[in-house]
């Protein structure tokens, strides 16, 4: 698992997720709660589908680290390599 | 016999249980749903007569807005649910209005409709009417521990024309509250919000469209539904729901219970029974309701530009228990037809209904002969006072269109929905953050407190969050 490719699976995620945003242009370095309209609950459903899909736990204590497309894969890329 | 225990159990497959039960089951909780009806949907429901298919509850759904529109409670509610809007297909209404005896105010989708109605009908209270729309717009309408306040107090503060005040809460009240004459602001600033801000619309073939996805949702996500199985008893032991006792005498059990059949009548099916807790917190508003099927579409006479009109008559709005059968004074049109179904067909023949207040206890101390009597006596009446509100049509146009007429009445509400008093805006004290006694026992729908359908089923998404989601994925 690459970045780029954990970038992709949170993308993947988002789409479910907010069929009615457009993430065509999303920049993987801006907050991601800037660029697009997602409230608490769509962040939640973001680490629920974490889990559902990859097995991937999220505490409460790092939710902040899902900021943005690149904090999510600096957070997440090492989780998904321990798994595999 | 015990069957294998559930992490949830949703007693209720109305609206919002069947919301809360997709959440649930989408995140891989094991979950049935336990409804004691054949028919899902709960008071917003429907049946049919003799082929005829006819909605109940629903005139229209409201939060609508069209799409682009972002963070309302319609889009939480279909992000939530993984729902596409066009699965929905709504058709937005056309105009509606609130009908007072010497004044209209007219309203669409597009609140500048209502907004100019108001500040150049009512001049003088253009500033106050402003600043009411302001503080709707920035109130958190939503949070779970807010304290409750009066509406009519709030409201005072902005508004002094009493006749301005009562045009305003005459829809918020008859499309929500549960309480007389007054409701809380928060429910206020809920519905305000649902039918002006946001407005009216409705799939073609009305409310089944919406339960049918909502079940189709709720199957793929793996959830167990149990028609025809009410349950009878919540069993208490240590504080905790400990098993459901079902209709046929079996017993589930499950770690956590969602109940949506309201707060009085979760309390009386506790075992042992809170009845005081019930009976403290009993609704009292029913309504009657009647319909007729015509051949042809109200607009062949006249009736074609209104969807809904809220009318009253009386000197101040009298938002309360009717002391005779039924209060005629005031009540809501709905014309079915009337929404903007723009190639997407027609309804196949025209509908008017009228809803207006009722009284359930004198309802159902009707003897049957008496209460078939009754019925077509203020079917009459109610669409009388009604019409009083429309354009004037021939009686002879009507009744040589009229194919059939149907109508219910408070009986027919606590029949079909178990709602005590047949309230169907359950108990006058909304329980918001949906606790209980009982530490694994919470409450969704009415008497949770969003209302409205899309209300209803955000109240079923936010306790399943709440209660159970978010405690196991932190």
């Amino acid at each position: 698992m690459t970045k780029d490719e954990c970038r992709k699976l949170v993308i993947d995620i988002i789409s479910d997720i907010a069929p009615d945003e457009d993430l065509s242009a999303v920049k993987p370095d801006v907050r991601l709660r800037d660029q697009l309209q997602l409230d608490s609950m769509d962040f939640l459903d973001i680490v629920m589908e974490l889990r559902k899909r990859h097995g991937i736990e999220v505490p409460e204590a790092d939710y902040m680290q899902l900021a943005s497309l690149d904090s999510c894969a600096d957070y997440l890329t090492p989780k998904f390599q321990a798994k595999a | 016999m015990k069957d294998s225990p559930y992490d949830v159990a949703i007693i209720g497959a109305g609206m919002s249980g069947l919301a809360a039960g997709i959440r649930l089951a989408h995140f891989g909780k094991k979950v049935c749903i336990f409804e004691r009806h054949n028919a899902p949907g709960g008071l917003n429901s429907f049946y049919s007569i003799a082929g005829r298919k006819f909605d109940v509850g629903l005139h229209a759904m409201t939060n609508y807005v069209p799409p682009g529109v972002k963070g309302t409670p319609l889009v939480k509610l279909l992000r939530q649910l993984r729902i596409d809007r066009d699965e929905f297909a709504l058709c937005p209404q056309k105009r509606s209005r609130v009908a007072f005896r010497d004044c209209d105010l007219k309203f669409t989708n597009d609140f500048t409709v209502l907004d100019a109605e108001v500040t150049t009908k009512f001049p003088a209270q253009a500033d106050g009417w402003r600043s009411l729309v302001q503080l709707v717009k920035t109130y958190d309408d939503v949070a779970l521990d807010a304290k409750p306040v009066s509406a009519r107090e709030v409201v005072g503060r902005h508004l002094t024309d009493p006749l301005l005040t009562d045009m305003i809460f005459c829809p918020v009240m008859y499309y929500g509250s549960a309480q007389e004459r007054d409701m809380e602001f928060g429910q206020f600033v809920i519905m305000f919000k649902a039918l002006f801000l946001e407005g009216f619309a409705r799939p073609l073939d009305g409310v089944r469209v919406i339960i049918r996805v909502l079940l189709e949702k709720y199957r793929q996500a793996g959830g167990e539904r149990r028609m025809k199985c009410g349950v009878k008893k919540i069993i208490e032991r240590e504080g905790r729901a400990a098993a459901l006792q079902l209709d046929d005498g079996s017993e589930i059990t499950a770690n956590h219970v969602i109940s949506s059949i309201g707060y009085p009548e979760t309390m009386r099916a506790c075992e042992p029974a809170h009845t005081m807790e019930a009976d403290a917190n009993l609704g009292a508003l029913s309504f009657c309701e009647t319909i007729s099927v015509f051949k042809q579409a109200p607009a062949t006479w006249g009736w074609g530009d209104d969807t809904i009109i809220f009318f009253n008559d009386s000197e101040r709005f009298d938002y309360s228990r009717a002391t005779e059968l039924v209060d005629p004074r005031s009540g809501v049109i709905c014309f079915p037809n009337n929404f903007d179904y723009a190639g997407t067909g027609e309804l196949p023949e025209g509908l008017f209904r009228v809803t207006c207040l009722a009284n359930h206890d004198r309802w159902s101390a009707l003897a049957e002969p008496d209460y078939r009597a009754a019925k077509g006596n203020w079917l009459g009446e109610m669409q009388r006072s009604a019409r009083r509100f429309l354009p004037a049509v021939d009686d002879a146009v009507l009744s040589a269109n009229l194919a059939t007429t149907d109508m219910f009445t408070p009986r027919t509400v606590r029949k079909f929905t178990g709602h005590l008093n047949g309230a169907i805006y359950g108990a006058p004290r909304k329980v918001k953050d949906g606790r209980t006694h009982l530490s694994n026992l919470y409450l969704c729908g009415t008497d949770q407190g969003f209302l409205g359908i899309i209300g209803a089923m955000l109240s079923g998404i936010s306790m399943a969050n709440y209660h159970i989601l978010q405690k196991s994925a932190g």
